[in-house]
């Protein structure tokens, strides 16, 4: 793809919390390395999926690519230029460029204002991007576009549904027509048939408007259904980065495959005779992750090289997209048998 | 803009949601504030104490529709008939300079309202404001604004009240200075209160989202921290305003607070008191009058606190 379609640029990213200990006198004793390392690119109109199980840094990422956290270092670029560094006015222009939908719909939005103060909120803030009399009108139109009554402008959270909440949520981050969102589990508080829909809207806002989507969830299927790439993390780094098919159909590191091992599978038949890889014990603390590889020590390919070495994540020989694992191959677990 | 359309669906049975009753555009009420009201309204306790304050707040304002005698004019009072008992025109009785006890009693109303909602208000004001911003920042700020908050808390609230007001009892500030020592001594308690509910307020979603938007600190503060930490002071301000009601009545029993010829449940208390065993109605009648009002005011708090919390319904 051109250079000139890519919108995001994030590279080697690091954020690092501090863990301090002593009560007059703080000591940094460690920190918690929830992104150490993460480089990617997203396209227009593209959709990056990430997946990972919880703790992995998922949530994190998606703070320092909202400039909501600082990076401890790396860069992320809109357009070319540093939002982690970026501040004040230039930081405020450059959040019209990139919004977010939060997970849980019952507390993003803020119980003490209707739907129109709560929509047209990011109107208030950057007064330039529509004028005082219009902006009613753009809000009910907003509401019109996620499937909302524009009547119902004058309403507060608590009378609509969760799916309705999040479509509320949506429209808020559409106001500034940005190029990017982030969406952070959109749909992992929502019920099944409610989750279905939801995503139906973010793709036909996709098409419309030609937005960017990075989109973290812990649900493979939902991931698949949405993204055209899919990076995979594990205790704050990539350890897989490629398509959606390659992922899924050609996963060629052993998280991966122990991931997608685990997804249900709707086929009682099928189901009887799939591949099952199950992982022994629990991550281990991001607070002092292992040496080289940081899956070793759940992996059962495992050997020496693996814990004096770290893998990069770079297109191994026998497969066709980025892996960071010594002894990549490809695999298919999810249509065995 | 009506909810209403015509030719639209009439029954829904699967909408659960209850469309809003004439929510205008100007007036933004609030969904806590309305499921609250309607919870109040059928409670007993709070509608008794709304009464008594009413009745309250009309004899702090209106004080001749209830008595015809004006007590600060000295010829109604009679040397001679002092500690009379009570008899037709006068329903209390006299006092110890034989001036009209109802009259007196009547009047000492608006003081104890006055000095006790002024003091909460303030109180609030001061706590909140300082709590919001102790809160919202956090770190040094909030450091600074709690180790003076600790300090004030540290001063016991009489001892206190009676430094600051013998040592200004010449500067002419009458009931106002009872104001400002209370206020002093009372706004810590809303900041404690303001802070915990700030902070707990600033970590939700919805605030997040508000940063993610661009949002300043003051949008942040105003708009999204403070109504959603307002419930909590509101009631404390309720509960502690029957307190300052009591605070003065003491301050002025003690001697520095409301001085004669003002007239307060609290002076009157303290003169009746030297005759109490021969003459106890001087001191019983204002002294019920001062607890019925800071029972009421509590009773309000504490109705407001259980219709504001939805742990409790």
């Amino acid at each position: 793809m051109a250079s000139s379609d890519r919108i995001l640029e994030v590279r080697d990213l690091v954020k690092h919390f501090p863990l301090n200990q002593g009560i007059l006198f703080k000591r940094q004793i460690g920190a918690i390395k929830a992104v150490d390392g993460v480089s990617f690119d997203l396209h227009r109109g593209e959709t990056l999926g990430i997946v990972g199980e919880s703790g992995c840094g998922k949530s994190t990422l998606a703070k320092v690519l909202m400039a909501l956290e600082r990076p401890t270092s790396g860069s992320v670029k809109i357009n070319g230029r540093d939002i982690g560094r970026a501040k004040g006015a230039e930081l405020k222009r450059m959040r019209r460029n990139i919004q977010m939908v939060m997970q849980d719909p019952y507390t993003s939005l803020n119980p003490r204002m209707t739907v129109g103060d709560i929509v047209g909120e990011p109107y208030e803030i950057h007064t330039e991007v529509a004028p005082k009399g219009d902006r009613r009108k753009k809000v009910q139109d907003l509401l019109e576009v996620v499937g909302l009554n524009p009547d119902h402008i004058n309403r507060y959270p608590h009378q609509f549904s969760g799916g309705q909440r999040q479509r509320i949520g949506i429209a808020r981050g559409l106001a500034l027509q940005p190029e990017i969102i982030v969406c952070d589990e959109p749909v992992s508080a929502l019920d099944v048939s409610i989750q279905a829909q939801v995503i139906n809207l973010l793709e036909r806002l996709q098409n419309e408007f030609h937005l960017a989507y990075i989109f973290i969830a812990h649900d493979l299927s939902v991931v698949r259904h949405i993204s055209d790439r899919v990076g995979v993390m594990y205790l704050g780094k990539f350890v897989e980065l490629g398509k959606d098919t390659e992922i899924y159909d050609k996963p060629a590191h052993p998280y991966t495959q122990a991931l997608l091992s685990a997804v249900p599978v709707p086929d009682p038949e099928g189901r009887e005779q799939r591949e099952r890889i199950i992982l022994q014990g629990d991550p281990p603390s991001p607070a002092n992750p292992p040496s080289g590889c940081r899956f070793r020590t759940r992996c059962w390919k495992a050997q020496e090289i693996c814990a004096e070495e770290e893998p990069l994540l770079q297109i191994r020989p026998g497969t066709g997209h980025e892996s960071a694992c010594h002894f990549a191959e490809t695999h298919d677990v999810v249509h065995i048998g | 803009m009506s909810d209403i359309r015509p030719g639209g669906p009439v029954f829904a049975p699967e909408e659960v949601e209850t469309p809003p009753k004439e929510v205008s555009k100007s007036s933004k009420p609030a969904s806590l504030w309305t499921d609250a009201w309607r919870d109040l309204r059928r409670r007993p306790i709070f509608i008794a104490s709304c009464c008594i304050i009413a009745v309250l707040v009309v004899m702090a304002i209106w004080p001749s529709l209830f008595s015809s005698i004006d007590p600060f004019n000295a010829r109604t009072c009679e040397l001679a008939t002092a500690r009379q008992l009570p008899s037709a025109g006068h329903p209390f009785g006299r006092d110890n300079l034989g001036c009209d006890l109802y009259a007196r009693t009547i009047y000492g109303a608006a003081n104890s309202l006055v000095i006790g909602i002024s003091t909460s208000v303030f109180a609030a004001i001061i706590g909140g404001l300082l709590g919001l911003i102790a809160g919202f920042f956090g770190g040094a700020t909030d450091t600074v604004a709690s180790r003076i908050t600790e300090i004030f808390f540290a001063i016991p609230s009489i001892l206190g009240a009676l430094l600051i007001g013998s040592t200004f009892r010449g500067s002419g500030l009458g009931i106002w200075l009872v104001v400002i020592s209370l206020t002093l001594l009372g706004w810590p308690m809303t900041f404690r209160i303001m802070r915990a509910a700030v902070i707990t307020a600033k970590s939700q979603d919805f605030v997040i989202a508000a940063r993610a938007l661009g949002a300043g600190s003051a949008r942040i503060m105003f708009r999204h921290l403070l109504p959603n930490a307002l419930a909590p002071v509101i009631v404390v301000a309720t509960i502690n305003l029957g307190g300052f009601i009591a605070a003065e009545a003491a301050l002025s029993y003690l001697g520095v607070g409301v001085q004669p010829p003002e007239i307060s449940w609290g002076l009157m208390i303290a003169d009746a008191q030297r005759r109490f065993l021969e003459a106890p109605l001087p001191l019983i009648f204002p002294a019920v009058f001062l607890s019925v009002t800071v029972l009421a005011f509590i009773m309000l708090g504490d109705a407001v606190r259980d219709a504001l919390d939805p742990k409790l319904r």
